[in-house]
């Protein structure tokens, strides 16, 4: 796995929404590398472009120029099907209204990647249950999104996007929703991700508190890089 | 995975069970109407092509003048009389018979009961001619063909109106002013194509006929009976030779009669009410096509609504086809589950319709299954639309919509 390919790469990549006057440069020329196994806050005010470029990095959303790649892959040049096959074998999404499907059960939420990978049921339902005990929710497998709090919510969410044994977690302001208690628990079950099972972990957040958990702090300002700093690790 | 989508599908659609219903309604209506139309139709067919059987198979009518269809056609030619019969039965080969008919609207009485009816002088040929079946009794024999003796074989709505559970046989019933024995007594036939009762029959002699009732001695028709169905154009065209020449018709003169297959009229009615079932079919598959476009409607109801959902399936790594066939599939099911409900409904109206209209109830497993194609048919042409609009959302867009 560790054969020296940076799990994200950027060079030159720029994103414009619009034309003319009206043109917006969300990203103006950004380098960035990711290593396997980081933990990676992603900080800066809105409309700096920290969450384009959180969408180019999880393949919804592509560059406008520059190259990324994905573990070596080139992915501006791939289709539509192709990103959405990366993003189901690869990467794990938490977003911060959790985005469940509603009255269907936490544990029906967690199979759904591994129904669209064609996973067989019995394996399936395996795994799912499994996501959910690492996310400390075992038990509450048939409950349904009204029956959870936010902060379960979230770990279904959590359970959903590590189900697939990703290679990287995009968590997007993960603790928006949340009080601090149940935001530190997140933080604390999202940092355990990182170090046991060795998910590489890009989190925006605008909270410092939150942003101290990671191990390097990149800072956004007008679509590019502003400040890059590793931190010890809390 | 068709069965995750089926089951997906089928939950989706209990999500909103009032919304389905009503939309299911669109297609149950469309396909019922079809089904109920088709079903009847094709009894009513039936029903007409037996009636026409009933009528006599293989059946040659001969009337005077370039009479139109129906009964009582041109009074002003000059009527048959029993000689042209002779001379047809004389004459022609291959048949089963040649009948005489005159035909007069006459009051019979029996004690102290009464009843308006058809009177019909004839000869015994009639019966196998107009394939008659004799439920008790006999025929009239030659000799009282020939003398005109007071005889004569009763249909079974005589019987009932004047003599109830009594046995007519033997007794005497009064036809204007005279009387003659009932010697016979035919089993029922029902309406006739035409809606008439064919079971309000007096039969006799015709000599009996002409002396006792008309006074004259026209006969207003001749039915002949082929036997062979392939032999008809040939007995046909003997029969008009023979009565050119029986009506000195001169060469190169039309015709002053008609002879009709009854065959081909049998078919033109039985053509013709399988045109109507068509139309009526038709105008039912409109209905069907509104029922479409409701499930279109209610598809992109529902893709609009579920955007959010759309965009989550759609980031978590679920192809353009995996969103599609998901779409997809629910509007089949809902179609087909509108299909199903649809072609029981219109049985069972059919069923109905066939009890209250008399007429064979006929369920065409080709018609079932078509319409079930049908249904299933709508649910791709109309639910693919919404679902390739579904497939095609922008995952960005679709989560950033509450």
């Amino acid at each position: 796995m560790t054969d020296g390919i940076p799990l994200v790469s950027f060079r030159g990549i720029t994103r414009h929404y619009g034309e003319g006057g009206g043109l917006v440069r969300a990203l103006d020329g950004v380098d960035l590398t990711i290593e396997r196994g980081e933990f990676i806050a992603i900080m800066g005010p809105s409309g700096s472009g920290k969450s384009t470029a959180m969408n180019i990095i999880g393949c919804l959303d592509r560059p406008t120029s520059g190259s990324f790649r994905f573990s070596g892959v080139e992915v501006t040049a791939l289709s539509r099907d192709e990103r959405a096959k990366l993003r189901r074998n690869y990467l794990g999404f938490v977003f911060q209204g959790f985005n469940l499907l509603n009255r269907t059960t936490a544990i029906e939420n967690v199979e759904l990647p591994l129904i669209y990978r064609g996973t067989p049921k019995r394996e399936r339902q395996e795994k799912a249950v499994r996501a959910l005990q690492l996310v400390g929710l075992a038990g509450r497998e048939h409950h349904t999104p009204g029956e959870l709090s936010g902060g379960q919510q979230q770990r279904v969410a959590i359970a959903r996007a590590i189900v697939t044994d990703p290679l990287l977690l995009l968590a997007d302001e993960p603790t928006g929703n949340l009080d601090t208690a149940r935001s530190r628990e997140i933080m604390e079950l999202i940092t355990r991700l990182n170090q046991e099972k060795g998910i590489t972990v890009v989190m925006v957040t605008h909270e410092q508190d939150m942003a101290a958990y990671a191990h390097r702090v990149i800072r956004f300002v007008d679509g590019r890089i502003a400040s890059d700093e590793a931190r010890k690790a809390a | 995975m068709i069965w995750e989508a089926v089951k997906l599908a089928i939950s989706s659609i209990r999500r909103n069970a009032l919304r389905s219903v009503l939309t299911l309604l669109g297609i149950v209506i469309g396909v019922a109407a079809v089904i109920a139309m088709v079903t009847i139709g094709s009894g009513a067919s039936l029903k007409v092509q037996e009636n026409l059987a009933k009528l006599g198979s293989n059946m040659l009518i001969a009337r005077p003048g370039q009479s139109t269809f129906g009964p009582g056609g041109a009074s002003d030619s000059r009527a048959f009389e029993e000689r042209d019969v002779a001379a047809l039965k004389a004459n022609l080969t291959g048949v089963r018979g040649v009948a005489p008919t005159a035909q007069k609207q006459a009051k019979v009485v029996f004690g102290a009961l009464n009843y308006d009816t058809s009177v019909t002088g004839t000869n015994a040929d009639y019966f196998t001619v107009q394939d008659w079946t004799l439920a008790d009794g006999r025929v009239f024999s030659e000799g009282e063909e020939r003398s005109g003796t007071s005889v004569c074989v009763i249909g079974s709505t005589i019987v009932s109106e004047l003599f109830g559970q009594s046995d007519p046989l033997g007794e005497r019933l009064r036809i204007g002013n005279f009387s003659c024995e009932v010697i016979g007594r035919l089993e029922s036939k029902g309406q006739s194509a035409f809606g008439s009762d064919q079971d309000s029959i007096v039969l006799l002699p015709m000599r009996t006929y002409q002396r006792r009732l008309s006074g004259n001695t026209r006969i207003s028709s001749i039915s002949i009976s082929v036997i062979e169905q392939a032999d008809i154009p040939r007995v046909q065209r003997d029969a008009e030779d023979v009565l050119r020449e029986r009506r000195r018709v001169a060469p190169g003169e039309d015709d002053d009669f008609s002879i009709r297959d009854m065959t081909q009229i049998a078919n033109t009615m039985a053509a013709t009410t399988t045109i109507m079932t068509g139309l009526l079919g038709a105008v039912a598959a409109v209905s069907l096509l509104v029922g479409g476009i409701g499930i279109m409607n209610i598809m992109l109801v529902s893709v609009t609504e579920r955007t959010r959902e759309i965009g989550i399936r759609l980031a978590i790594g679920a192809l353009e086809r995996q969103v599609l066939s998901q779409f997809l599939v629910e509007s089949i099911v809902l179609a087909l589950f509108g299909g199903i409900i649809g072609i029981l409904l219109g049985l069972g109206l059919a069923g109905v319709a066939a009890v209250l209209m008399d007429v064979p109830f006929t369920a065409d497993p080709q018609v079932v299954a078509l319409a079930f194609l049908v249904s299933a048919l709508i649910g791709v042409v109309f639910g693919y639309f919404p679902a390739r609009r579904a497939a095609r959302l922008d995952p960005i867009e679709a989560l950033r919509r509450e």
